[in-house]
């Protein structure tokens, strides 16, 4: 296991460098090519180019009678080509959606191929074995002169993007909008289907049909946890793709009985669910923490107003309060009373005694301030947005925990620092 | 697409329960993947709800990802599982008839297949007909569902195990691929050529028929794959209900056109 590792990171063997080159290259050139038919939301296109290619390359092989490699890839390439423009018209000219129109045509589009292929293989022509390297993938065995054609492809891709860059991001973006400012949409989608199909013809030779859609997809479905910013999220989703290609290489090579398309799209769908659920800021465990805090601060801030308002109804500021007071006023369960008073007391803001809770004076402070903004927004509704006195409260509920310091200062000198609220409340200042 | 998702994605659910069962027993195979088709009802949904990932990106993602998991099993255990990567994406009709049930007197009573794919018709039918309320319902306005108590989600669900109960039970016969065809293709074309649900449901049914017998035929005649045949015919039945109802579609527009218009 280790020595194969290490054979393997010599690079000793030319052809391990071919392939892991090959897959890096593909994996890459895909990752870009991707990046905007995801962005365009027209993801699963790659699925259906990648399974209708199919009846392309056996057509070519029909006709030709030769397994010529360019003749297959413009066999595939027209066919990939026709089934994008059938998906199109049929989901325009009828009633018919265009996931469906997508399932439908990639199924008959494969099915007709299958047919194709097996009638090719039992003529007994001898030149057809290896037609099927296309189904299923071929990367272990990818030798020089392949390695050569998937670079020129690759190159070609990301040439095009680049040239075309401003454009393909406007009608990724905004379609709408790039056709009112005279730019030829119907052509520039003509390219990105064009680029998409010779990606997936060039692709589907290292991973195999079905996996083809995962190395359009999938790595910019893991670039866009990362960055907003498009240049970026095309060069996140590049490495991810390269970086799959090779480790998927160096799997299939320490473990030779493993199959290297599988795992390349193992490796980046792994990458993809550690975006989604680990990354800082998008990630689903990141907005789950975010969320919960959020609620917990509401909650504390709830019931150190609460304390305020008890003690301003009898007149006992800076006396133990009992839970059982706060449920009065609040209706927490029991046991979250408990629980944010104990967190309340860990921050500082309260102190307990055996009668009960109290404010802090750093609490007091939090908690006038939390009143003084509930009351200078009931304040501010009714006298300038002319609600009545008895809408208002729901509102200020909500708002007294989002208002900034600085949205405080403009509310104060707004309303020239008033006395007291729609409700006669004293608005306690510090 | 959901449906062609699935068909991909019950694959390790197939492998894992041909590893535990250690044969091709139907039922296994069955309960294997329509936890699978579970599972990858859920996953999509989970992406797209919960990671924010536009939906047909967590289709993609997911059915890759399971298919993928489910050939490198296949690839681990080559020894083991009687499996391969070509039957499974475009099976072989034409052996079904080799794979018989031999009774223990030693009768031959046909092939397992037919018994496999007439129990899941059956419990499909009884699905459909028990169901046919609520899966209309859900399927046409999730919302109202709701408000009378339907559990949409319940009967998406269900309705997605009986996807993946059938494409199991015809993957041997058709392969994963071939099989999103039939569960397309007869249905696309039933639905260009009626509004009404019922109908819709018994014309693809004869659709699907009509193609599989043309593509038997046409199999025969050029000694090719059966399965491929008949995605092919039912390819071409589509076509032609497309362009009728083009053309009749146009006639409508023309005559209303061709009306004068009284402003």
């Amino acid at each position: 296991m280790l020595e194969n590792l290490r054979n393997f990171f010599s690079f000793q063997d030319i052809n391990v460098l071919y392939v892991s080159l090959g897959t890096i290259i593909l994996g890459a050139s895909a990752a870009v090519v991707g990046s905007f038919t995801f962005l365009r939301k027209r993801a699963l296109i790659g699925d259906a180019i990648a399974h209708a290619i199919l009846p392309g390359i056996c057509l070519a092989f029909l006709l030709s009678g030769t397994k010529n490699y360019l003749l297959l890839i413009v066999g595939a390439f027209i066919s990939g080509w026709v089934s994008i423009l059938l998906v199109d018209y049929i989901s325009k000219n009828s009633k018919i959606k265009e996931d469906t129109a997508i399932g439908l045509i990639l199924s008959v589009f494969f099915g007709f191929g299958v047919l194709l292929l097996t009638y090719i293989q039992q003529s007994g022509n001898s030149a057809q074995t290896g037609l099927d390297s296309f189904l299923f993938g071929k990367a272990a065995s990818m030798v020089q002169q392949d390695v050569i054609i998937f670079s020129i492809i690759s190159i070609l891709l990301v040439v095009m993007v680049g040239l075309f860059y401003k454009e393909l991001q406007l009608i990724s973006f905004d379609e709408n909008f790039a056709r009112s400012i005279g730019l030829p949409v119907k052509g520039l989608i003509f390219m990105l289907s064009s680029l998409t199909v010779l990606a997936v013809v060039t692709g589907i030779q290292a991973v195999g049909v079905v996996l083809m859609a995962a190395l359009l997809i999938t790595p910019t479905a893991a670039a866009k946890y990362w960055s907003g910013y498009l240049p970026r999220i095309l060069l996140i989703a590049a490495f991810i793709g390269g970086f799959s290609g090779f480790s998927g290489t160096a799997i299939s090579y320490v473990a030779p009985n493993m199959p290297t398309g599988p795992w390349v799209v193992m490796v980046l769908s792994l990458i993809a669910f550690i975006s989604i659920f680990f990354s800082p800021k998008k990630g689903i465990i990141a907005k789950a923490i975010i969320q919960v805090r959020h609620r917990q601060r509401i909650q504390d801030e709830n019931i150190i107003k609460t304390f305020f308002q008890i003690a301003e109804a009898e007149e006992s500021f800076g006396e133990p309060k009992t839970i059982k007071m706060i449920r009065e006023k609040r209706y927490y369960s029991d046991k979250l009373i408990l629980k944010i008073l104990r967190r309340l007391k860990r921050h500082g803001y309260l102190s307990q005694t055996k009668e009960g809770y109290f404010l802090s004076s750093f609490g007091q402070k939090k908690a006038a301030r939390l009143v003084k903004l509930h009351r200078l927004w009931e304040l501010y509704l009714t006298d300038y947005l002319r609600i009545a006195p008895d809408h208002v409260h729901e509102d200020a509920d909500t708002i007294e925990h989002l208002i900034t310091p600085e949205l405080e200062k403009r509310l104060e000198e707004k309303l020239g620092y008033p006395e007291v609220d729609p409700h006669n409340s004293k608005i306690p200042y510090d | 697409m959901v449906g062609d998702a699935i068909s991909h994605a019950v694959l390790p659910g197939i492998v894992i329960a041909f590893l535990w069962s250690g044969s091709r027993d139907s039922v296994t195979m069955l309960i294997g993947a329509g936890i699978l088709g579970i599972l990858t009802t859920f996953l999509i949904e989970f992406f797209t709800n919960k990671g924010k990932l536009q939906s047909d990106a967590s289709i993609g993602v997911t059915f890759t990802w399971l298919f993928a998991l489910g050939v490198i099993l296949i690839s681990a255990f080559t020894g083991q599982v009687d499996l391969d990567q070509e039957c499974v994406l475009y099976g072989e009709i034409a052996y079904v008839p080799l794979d018989t049930i031999v009774l223990a007197s030693g009768l031959d009573i046909g092939p397992s297949a037919i018994y496999l794919l007439g129990t899941v018709f059956i419990l499909v039918i009884a699905f459909i007909i028990l169901g046919f309320n609520q899966l209309k319902i859900t399927t046409f306005d999730p919302q109202y569902a709701i408000s009378l108590g339907i559990s949409a989600t319940l009967w998406n669900y269900l309705l997605m195990s009986f996807v993946s109960f059938t494409t199991v039970a015809s993957f041997e016969s058709v392969g994963a691929i071939l099989v999103v065809a039939f569960l397309i293709a007869p249905a696309a074309t039933a639905y260009l050529l009626t509004q009404d649900l019922k109908k819709m449901i018994i014309l693809s049914c004869i659709i699907g028929i009509l193609s599989a017998i043309g593509g038997h035929f046409l199999a025969l005649s050029i000694n090719g794959s059966i399965a491929g045949a008949m995605a092919s015919v039912a390819g071409v039945l589509f076509g032609i209900a497309f362009v009728y109802v083009r053309i009749t579609s146009r006639k409508v527009a023309k005559i209303t056109s061709a009306e004068p218009i009284n402003a």
